[in-house]
């Protein structure tokens, strides 16, 4: 447990084997990963290759066929107080305004609503829904949404943020902002942060290390550093360092889908 | 809603915004009754109609009237209402927690759901003799009777309800280490309120279809008691006044239900995934 107390996130040759009416899936096969405390990685791959089961399993919703998660040092047995994510869609819970559904998990967890609240106006404010606080769901935009769905991931204040494409859904406009203020987040957190994506852009541009999954049973066939110094912007995605890096990963990623 | 006026559209068109307003649609409702009641009116005097086969409207009315100002007709609704709001209340309860019991704990789903569908399965009307022989005379049978009336509806829909939580709600509030309680509770039960809802509309109008065939059975009291003596001596148009009490009463329920569940269920139909 010492010497792995470095790492915020810690996966040991993970295996998953859905069990279906029509037969075994293999999911994941010996996926290793171990992810500083305060890193930024992003996780690509063709769609299927069992990204998502990976979130689900480091949130501790189901289990793993082989292998083993730790969060903190600690095994994964379960769901866990250290980690928050983030999925697809908001998930927002519509009777909810939009600050009770950020403080959710406070409510959940049986944390003391005060001084959570606090950090909940705070990290509202820093997403740019300072004013919103007491609106539906219903009354905000998609990208609005995961914003608060992000606020909510971080209001309880777990060492790590797991994101499964959470920015899929939106337009690119939206998108671009959201990576922003994903990378503002991060800078002033200091949280760890396993992002989930499709799309090389936002792996590049909020990165600093990036794993290239292969299809079904994904597995890690890559892993590009990406030391470009931060803040960065999206002007700086221009710069020759980060278009060949962007290439590279989108070579990786054909060869990965086309196994 | 529209209420656009376009100067060119002839002046038929000018009236539309006017009969698709709120206050258009009540008076075109009543205007088609008026019509509906001179109609009935007509066809009972040209015919020459005797009373006791079909009354006309004006003796319904006439009917009407004195039941409402004598005070008959509401110490008996008050009992009718006693029952159906009482047996509402009950057997809406133990359905809620029937249905939440059996989604939340399969071995109550498999023990008692059997049992649900076989007394689901014989009509009210066959048990109401049995209720006034246990009972009695009272309004205890009939509040049995509404109860064993609206708890079916409530009890499965409020099964489905539970079932078809969104999973990502689920894995939500379970990630953040949520009970089996705690799921139920933050998620589960309020995505089930529409469904619920539904359950208690039917209730509803189950529970004062309970109260009546409980009253026909076997009470000294109650709408049901009126109309059975209505009938006996052949006073057609109070059994006709004593309808029009009942499906008052049950329009203001049914009102009233819809106003509760609009201001529960306000997010409901609004997407926000
Ligand atoms: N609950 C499940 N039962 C059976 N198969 C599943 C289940 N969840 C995912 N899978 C399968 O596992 C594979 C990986 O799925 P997923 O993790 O959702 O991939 P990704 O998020 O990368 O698109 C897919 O082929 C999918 O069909
Ligand atoms: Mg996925």
């Amino acid at each position: 447990m010492v010497e792995t107390s470095k790492e915020s996130l810690s996966i040991q040759d993970l295996g998953l084997i859905y069990q279906t009416s029509a037969g075994p899936i293999e999911a994941l096969r010996g996926v290793s990963l171990d992810v500083r405390d305060g890193e930024f990685i992003s996780i690509i791959g063709p769609s299927g290759c069992g990204k998502s089961s990976l979130l689900k399993l480091v949130l501790g919703l189901q289990d793993a066929t082989r292998g083993e998660i730790r969060i903190a040092g600690v095994p994964v047995k379960g769901p866990s107080r250290n980690a928050g994510g983030v999925f697809q869609s908001p998930v927002l819970l519509p009777w909810r305004t939009i600050l009770e559904n950020v403080l959710l998990p406070v409510d959940v967890m049986k944390i003391d609503r005060k001084t959570a609240m606090d950090r909940a106006n705070e990290l509202l404010k820093l997403v740019g829904l300072g004013g919103f606080e007491t609106r539906y769901p219903f009354e905000l935009s998609g990208g609005m949404q995961q914003r608060a769905a992000i606020v909510r991931a971080l209001v309880h204040d777990p060492r790590l943020l797991i994101m499964d494409e959470p920015f899929a859904a939106l337009d690119a406009l939206t998108r671009e902002q959201l990576s922003a203020e994903v990378q503002r987040l991060w800078l002033e957190s200091g949280k760890t942060i396993v992002f989930i994506t499709h799309s090389i852009n936002e792996a590049v541009f909020l990165s600093d290390r990036i794993i290239v999954m292969s299809a079904r049973p994904g597995r890690i066939v890559a892993e590009y550093k990406n030391p470009f110094p931060r803040p960065r912007t999206f002007a700086d995605m221009g710069s020759p360092e980060l278009a060949s890096l962007m290439i590279d990963i989108r070579e990786s990623l054909d060869r990965a889908s086309a196994t | 809603m529209s209420t656009m006026i376009d100067d060119s559209a002839p002046p038929e068109a000018a009236l539309r915004p006017l009969a698709s307003s709120r206050f258009g649609r009540i008076g075109e409702a009543l205007g088609y009754l008026a019509g509906l009641l001179l109609f009935w009116e007509a066809v009972v005097y040209l015919l020459d109609v005797p009373p006791y086969v079909f009354p006309a409207p004006r003796a319904v009315a006439t009917s009407l009237w004195q039941g409402l100002s004598s005070g008959t007709f509401f110490y008996h609704l008050g009992v009718t209402l006693f029952e159906v709001l009482i047996g509402f209340v009950a057997g809406s309860l133990i359905g809620l927690l029937l249905g939440i019991g059996m989604v939340t704990v399969p071995f109550l789903n498999r023990v008692l759901y059997p049992y649900v569908i076989a007394i689901q399965t014989v009509p009210k009307v066959a048990i109401a003799p049995l209720m006034i022989v246990w009972f009695g005379f009272g309004v205890q049978s009939k509040i049995i009777l509404v109860a064993m009336a609206c708890m079916f509806p409530v009890l499965v829909n409020t099964i489905a309800g539970l079932r078809s939580t969104d999973s990502d709600r689920l894995s939500l509030v379970r990630a953040m280490c949520g009970s089996r309680l705690q799921v139920l509770r933050y998620v589960q039960l309020p995505s089930a309120l529409p469904y619920i809802f539904a359950g208690l509309n039917t209730g509803v109008v189950l529970a004062i279809i309970g109260a009546i065939v409980g009253e026909f059975v076997g009470a000294r009291v109650g709408i049901g008691v009126l109309i059975l003596q209505a009938n006996f001596a052949l006073d057609l148009a109070t059994v006709f006044a004593l309808l029009v009490v009942l499906s008052a009463t049950g329009v203001l329920l049914n009102g009233a239900m819809h106003l509760v569940e609009r201001r529960v269920c306000f997010w409901s139909g609004r997407s926000s995934k």
